[in-house]
Parts: C-alpha cells; structure tokens; sequence
C-alpha cells in the first residue's frame, strides 16, 4: 500500500461518505493548519494573532478558490474529455486582456474600448471561447502528446504577443515613429507590452464597504467590528471577496461542470476520452463536440483568469508563464482528473498544502530555532552556507531559500503521484457514464 | 525528368489541402520579396506596396549566420529529445533542464579549471558559484572550455541516467501522458535544485574584451564571427558527425530503429531493449548538456533558465524535422534557427520566437510526420 493510500485509508468514514462534507473537513483542516501556525508566528512577534490569522485564512480561502476554478476548468477537458490541455495560462491571459482592453478608457495609455465592466467581461468570455475554439482545430487530429506540445506553444504566443512593444498602445500620437496602438476598423486599442495593462477591477469586494463618499451602513458595522478585534479592513476586503469567490463562484463552476458531466453531451465528452472510436461509429461528431468542450472550458478559464488576476487592478504577461499551468494540473492531478470534487479537493490540498505549505512550516521552523538558539545564521549563498560546517547554517540557509525547496517538493510530488497513484486522491472513483446508475436496479423479478 | 502521375498527384494535394496550398503561396512571395529586398528592387501597383523594398545583404547574411549558431544548438539538443520521444513514446519537457544541467555543471568545471590554472584574483566562493565575472575566453583559457565541455556532457548524462533509474524506469509500461506529467515535475526538481545551489542570478562568464573577431565580407558590407561563435560551429558540427559515424556503424542505429518501431518485437528478436534505452539517454543526454555549455559560451550569459526557454523551439525543431528522425532533429533545429532568425526582415524581434512556434504548430497540423519523415532514426 502506497502512502497516499494508507491517508486516504486514515480518513475518517465520516467524511469520505459525503462530497459536502469531504470539502468542509479539508478546508477546516487547512484553516487550523494555517490559523494556528500564522497565530502562533504572530505570537512570537508580538504582531496582532487575530489578525495574522484573519490574513492567512483569507489568502488561502482566495487561493484555494482561484485553483480550484482553474482544476474546474480543467478537468472539463482533461478529466472528462482526455484533451491535454496544457495551454490554461494562455486562455486566462486571453479572458484579462480582453476585459482589460474592452473597458479600458478610449482615451487613456494604453487605450481601450471604454466598454462598462459587466459588458466587458461577457465580451472577455465569448473573445476567450472563440479563441478556444480555434485552439481546439488541432485537438481534432492530434494525439494528447502532440496536443501538449500545440497548446503550450499557442499560450507561449499568446503570452509573447501581449509582450510585444509592437502591439502595446502605449505611444498614442500617430505622428511618432513607435506608434503602436491597434487600428482596427477604428477601433483603437492596445496591450500595454511587457509594461503590463491596468484591469478595471481592484479589490472589487471594497464597493460593499466603501462608497467614494465614505463607509456604507455594513462597512460601519463590519469595519467596526474588525476595528475591535484589531484586523486591518484591507484583510476585511480581501477576505469577503475570496469568501465570495469559494461559495459563490466554485459552487457555481461546480453545479455547472456536474450538469454538464451528466447531460447527454457529458456522456458524448465521456465516451471521447475513453474511446473516441466507438463515440464516432455510434453516430456522434466528435469533432463539433470537441471544439464546443474547448470553447466552454476555456471562457471558463478565461473567467478564471479575471477573477484571479484579474482582480488585482494590474496585470502584466509574465503572469502568464507555463509555470501556472503547471500549478493548476498538479491541482488537479493531485485531487484527481475526472472527479469534480477532486478538482475542488485538489486546488485546496494544492494551494493550501504544496504551495503555501512550505512557506508556512519554514516560518515554524524559523519562529522555533529563534526560541531555542536565538536568530539563525543566514547565509548568503549555498557555498557560505556549507563552509560554515554548521548545522544551524544549513537550517538557515534551507528556511530562507524555502520558495525553491517548494518547486523541488512539487515535482517529487508529481513523479510520486504519476508512479503510484495517477489517478490522484479520489480519481479512483468510476464516474457512470449511463444516464442511470446501473449499480442499483430496483424492481424487476429476483429468485425468490 | 518529372512524370505526369507526380503532377497530378501535386495538383490533388493542392486541391485537397487548400491550407497547404495557401501556406506554400505565403512562403513563396516570402523568398520572392526577400530576394527583391535584397536586390533594392521595389514593387508596386497603383501606389500600392506588394513587396520588395531594400534590406542590406551583410544584414541577411548576420540573421542567416545568428539563426545557424542558434539552431546548430537547438538540433544538437534536439537529438535526444527526438530519440526518446521515438524509443520511449513520450514527450520529455524535462529535456530542456538537461541543457541546463550541461550549461550549469560544464562552466562551474570550467571556472574551477580557471581558478586553478589562470592567475585570477577572485575569492574561491564566487569560482564555485560561477558568480565571478566573465573569466574565461577560448584564448586566455581554453583549457578550463575543453574540461567544461567534457564535464558538461559526463554530469549531464550521469544526471540523466540516474533520473531515468528514479523516474522513468519504474513507469516504462505506463503510457505517454503519466511519463510526460512525470517529466514535467523531473523539470522543475531539477530547475530548482539548480537554484537551489546556484541561485537565481544571472551572470556573464565569458570575457568579452579581447575575443578575436573576423569580418567575412559580403556584397555590401561585413558579417562579424567571433571566436566562440566559431568554436560552437566547429563543436557542434563535429558532434553531429559524431552522431552520425556512431549511428551508421554500429549495431545501435538498427537496434534503435526496431525499437522505435515496436518494442515487443525487438525484444523478442533479442536486442536487448534496456541496453538500447540507456545508450539513447547517454547520447541525447550528453548532447543536451554540450549544447548548453556551448549555448553559455556563444552568449556569455548564464541563469537557470536557459534550458527552459529553449524546449519549446527544440520541440519546434524536432517535430519540423519528424519525431524519430535523428537528422531530421538536426535539419528542423537548423530550420526553426535560422527561420526565426531571418523572419526579422518582416517583423519585429519581439515575434521571432512566435515565427518559431506557430511553424512548429502548423507543421503538427499539415504534416505531422515532419519534413524528413523518410528518413527514420539511423
């Protein structure tokens, strides 16, 4: 029995019976994991406990969230359909720029569409499924490796040209000689290049406390109240937009993507992934359902994207490297491709676990050899570090350089998870394809 | 002479493939606006502009020349990306690390040479880490460049050898897509062990005072090639001869060639297929680190990036050329070099590498065997 199978064995049948029930006990665990060790680091420093413990829980309520749209997302191609898909980065990129750029003042640098927010994110959505749907030409006759390659590539492009000084709208005076805002039809716009590009949306939770003239009636009594407990209202802000995001937005992904999996389209998406043959010679056009699955799955990821990065008031392309769609596989691999709550299970035990995880228990580590032996060393290099021939050195050294013992960790994991479990934590569990569950047929006649 | 069945089987081609046929016409006004370019001729039709113009041909010749250097490296690399994907049918993205791995291991080979044998001033700490300012060039330490190169190759392919014992042995029957999330996270370990030791900086490590230069003419001008441009050429091309001599005259080639074609069968005829894996990692793993050591000398510049950025144009370049072809690696890396290269005398050099992977894409879509797809492995 392999590791994972003996923790997922130590799970408690209590939790494993029910999927709402599996997910609030994660996120309960992660909340005590992360609450506790912010609150006892606080301690140490003398910082306010409630709210270091407010801030780690709201930013890992906020990434739990945007990780598990994301392996949301995904698994809708990956998980139901068996397209490898590896080009999320460049489908999120697509979804914030193209809100950026449709709401964008027509006057500003780099300019836009001055189209209000709402409408520009329903344009973001359909620009992203349209160029999803023209990613999926090459799903329709490539292998999944082959796909990889073409989907990587294609976000590699679309990352490279919004980085383009070329396209970036910064020099508006037509006169210069690097003007290069885009003129299409008259209409003029641009990317902002490697400068990056304002998004209309920044810390969009503040309008329920703040108005322009002041605090709203619940700001009083909210900000009144973290007031008391010595939270920051910026935490406050945070907080409540990462709570929405949890319960509104993953909650509606979820019913969505569950609907979708059981609707007589899912089945098709089903019978793809498992035999693409079959699907074809019982009369469906895997093509067009295809091509329909990627743009669905990437407005999806494109929605993903503004909610996440998007939310930041700025945005440049590096944010948009293959390394997060990385991530976002590992999340889902992780809780298993193919299962809706294993996409969900998955973006928290990522985030929470594998990508905030080793930062938190490095800060412990810290916090404890200053109780026991006053500040580490920290050395300042790996070659100071070894000469010292000193084991609080190398504990010093291995903290402060904790961010890339994390990427080391990640891949272990994958090669770890791929040998012995590829199916992840609760893959394993055979989605019916029937519109009815065969398992339990009632009625009929028996022996007896 | 070319007979009439040829013909028309080119007109259905074109027929049935339309995008072909467009592609084929793009690239054809291509080469004709180029050699108008560089002829100075323009053409034009009722004040419109359709091509020519004028672009010096010293110029050309420079993008032809820097899309040769860079592609020489990706088709050097490109050799055992191709290998494996055939031999082990997966796509291996932790390819790109390997070069790092060779660039990182070969120059701090070579600084430590340096610091030994050259009379530098610098305190030993910044020698192991390579963080010492631009010490070596092939002149004042070729010593230290040729036990760099040696080195690069031997720790890559002990690297190799031993991710391939950890990683991908155990999961030789699984298929494609768990070997290649496999390789992924391979990737970043690897990436980031790196790091890990050397950190995230970026350093200059050649010396670029005094390198000599020659200046080959051209028609209207001088294309420049220094030193260690010329040493990677010379490298390179005799690594692929190499290559090549070792394929064509042993037995591996063959045993390859069966393997790649269906491995149940080679191993029941006998050729004894762990063997053949592991050579295959040991020569496309020693070429990935060479080509990252001589990548670092051509630019002069070291971080742990370098291999990463360049997977996806040596992917490009091996699937132009076709997967499994070890001179079709070779030929499509040349090919993406020097195309992303010469692409600059209609765009900007922010969509070079754009150039390179929308080729890659479309050569995926159209042909997806690759250009030398007669050739197999040999």
């Amino acid at each position: 029995m392999s590791v994972a199978d003996r923790a997922w064995a130590a799970v408690p049948a209590y939790f494993k019976e029910n999927d709402a029930r599996l997910i609030a006990g994660l996120l309960l665990g992660t909340y005590l994991f992360h609450g506790l060790l912010a609150g006892f680091l606080a301690g140490v420093n003398n910082a306010s406990v409630a709210n270091a413990v407010a801030n780690s829980v709201s930013n890992i309520t906020f990434l739990i969230a945007v990780y598990a749209l994301l392996a949301l997302a995904l698994n809708l191609h990956w998980g139901y359909t068996g397209l490898f898909n590896i080009g999320v980065a460049g489908f999120m990129a697509v979804g914030v720029y193209a809100m950026s750029i449709l709401a964008a003042s027509p006057t500003g640098s780099p300019p836009g569409l001055g189209l209000p927010v709402p409408i520009a994110i329903v344009g973001a959505l359909l620009i992203t499924a349209v160029v999803g749907g023209l990613a999926a030409l090459p799903a329709l006759q490539l292998d999944a490796d082959y796909l990889a390659i073409v989907t990587v590539g294609l976000s590699e492009i679309i990352r490279l040209v919004f980085n383009a000084s070329y396209f970036a709208g910064t020099v508006t005076d037509p006169s210069a000689s690097s003007y290069n805002v885009v003129d299409v039809f008259g209409l003029r716009f641009g990317t902002g290049g490697g400068q990056g590009i304002s998004t209309p949306i920044n810390s969009p939770a503040r309008a329920i406390y703040e108005t322009e003239s002041g605090l709203t009636a619940i700001g009083e009594v909210v900000y009144g109240l973290a007031d008391t407990l010595d939270v920051g209202t910026s935490v406050v802000v945070g907080g409540t937009y990462a709570v929405v995001l949890l319960l509104v937005f993953v909650t509606l992904y979820y019913v969505l993507l569950s609907r979708i999996g059981n609707s007589p389209f899912g089945r098709v998406l089903k019978a793809i992934r498992e035999d693409e043959l079959v699907a074809r010679s019982l009369g469906k056009d895997t093509r067009l359902f295809k091509i329909k699955v990627f743009m669905v799955g990437c407005a999806l990821m494109g929605l993903g994207g503004i909610l996440w990065q998007g939310s930041y008031g700025f945005v440049n392309p590096n944010t948009f490297r293959p390394i997060v769609t990385f991530y976002i596989f590992t999340a889902l691999i992780v809780g298993g491709s193919g299962s809706n709550t294993g996409s969900v299970v998955g973006g928290a035990v990522f985030a929470a676990f594998l990508l905030e995880g080793p930062r938190r228990i490095a800060g412990f580590v810290d916090a404890i050899a200053q109780l026991f032996f006053g500040s580490l060393p920290r050395p300042t290099n790996f070659y100071e570090a070894m000469v010292t021939l000193d084991p609080l050195a190398w504990a010093g050294y291995l903290v402060d350089n904790v961010a890339y013992l994390k990427f080391i960790f990640l891949g272990a994991v994958l090669v770890y998870l791929m040998q012995n479990r590829p199916e992840g934590l609760l893959g394993g569990r055979s989605e019916i394809a029937a519109s009815v569950d065969l398992s339990e047929r009632t009625g009929g006649e028996t022996d007896e | 002479m070319v007979s009439s069945d040829e013909y028309s089987a080119v007109g259905r081609t074109l027929l049935e493939r339309p995008a072909v046929a467009a592609l084929g016409l793009v690239i054809g006004y291509l080469l004709i606006d180029l050699v108008a370019k560089l002829a100075g001729v323009e053409v034009g039709a009722g004040g419109v502009h359709l091509l020519g113009g004028s672009t010096p041909v010293s110029q050309v010749g420079r993008y032809v020349l820097d899309g040769l250097i860079v592609g020489l490296v990706i088709g050097l690399a490109g050799v055992g990306l191709s290998m494996t994907y055939s031999i082990l049918s997966f796509a291996n993205f932790a390819h790109g690390d390997y070069i790092t791995t060779g660039a990182f291991s070969g120059w701090f080979a070579a600084y430590l040479v340096a610091f030994f044998t050259l009379n530098v001033d610098v305190p030993f700490g910044e020698a192991f880490l390579v963080t010492a300012p631009s010490l070596i060039s092939v002149i004042n330490a070729p010593l230290a460049l040729l036990v760099g190169l040696v080195a690069s190759g031997v720790i890559t392919v002990a690297v190799v050898l031993l991710l391939d014992r950890i990683v991908y042995e155990p999961m030789r029957d699984k298929g494609g897509i768990p070997l290649l999330i496999a390789s992924i996270g391979v990737a970043l370990a690897m990436r980031y062990a790196i790091v890990f030791v050397f950190g995230t900086s970026t350093r200059g490590v050649t010396e670029t005072g005094s390198i000599p230069s020659v200046d080959i003419p051209m028609v209207d001008g001088y294309v420049p090639l220094n030193a260690h441009e010329a040493t990677l050429i010379v490298a390179a091309v005799s690594l692929m001869f190499g290559v090549h001599f070792l394929l064509q005259r042993t037995k591996l080639g063959k045993a390859m060639r069966a393997m790649a074609d269906n491995k149940d069968l080679a191993q029941v005829t006998g050729i004894p297929t762990e063997r053949v894996v592991r050579t295959t990692w040991i020569v496309g793993g020693g070429l990935a680190g060479i080509a990252g050591f001589l990548m670092v000398l051509e630019r002069g510049t070291l971080n742990y990036n370098v291999g990463w950025r360049l997977l996806l144009l040596v992917f490009s370049g091996v699937i132009l050329g076709g997967i499994g072809s070890v001179y079709g690696a070779i030929g499509g890396g040349i090919i993406i070099g020097i195309a992303s290269r010469l692409s600059l005398v209609w765009i900007p050099s922010d969509f070079a590498r754009v150039v390179a992977f929308a080729v890659m894409i479309l050569v995926l879509l159209y042909r997806p065997s690759g250009l030398f797809s007669g050739v197999k492995t040999a």
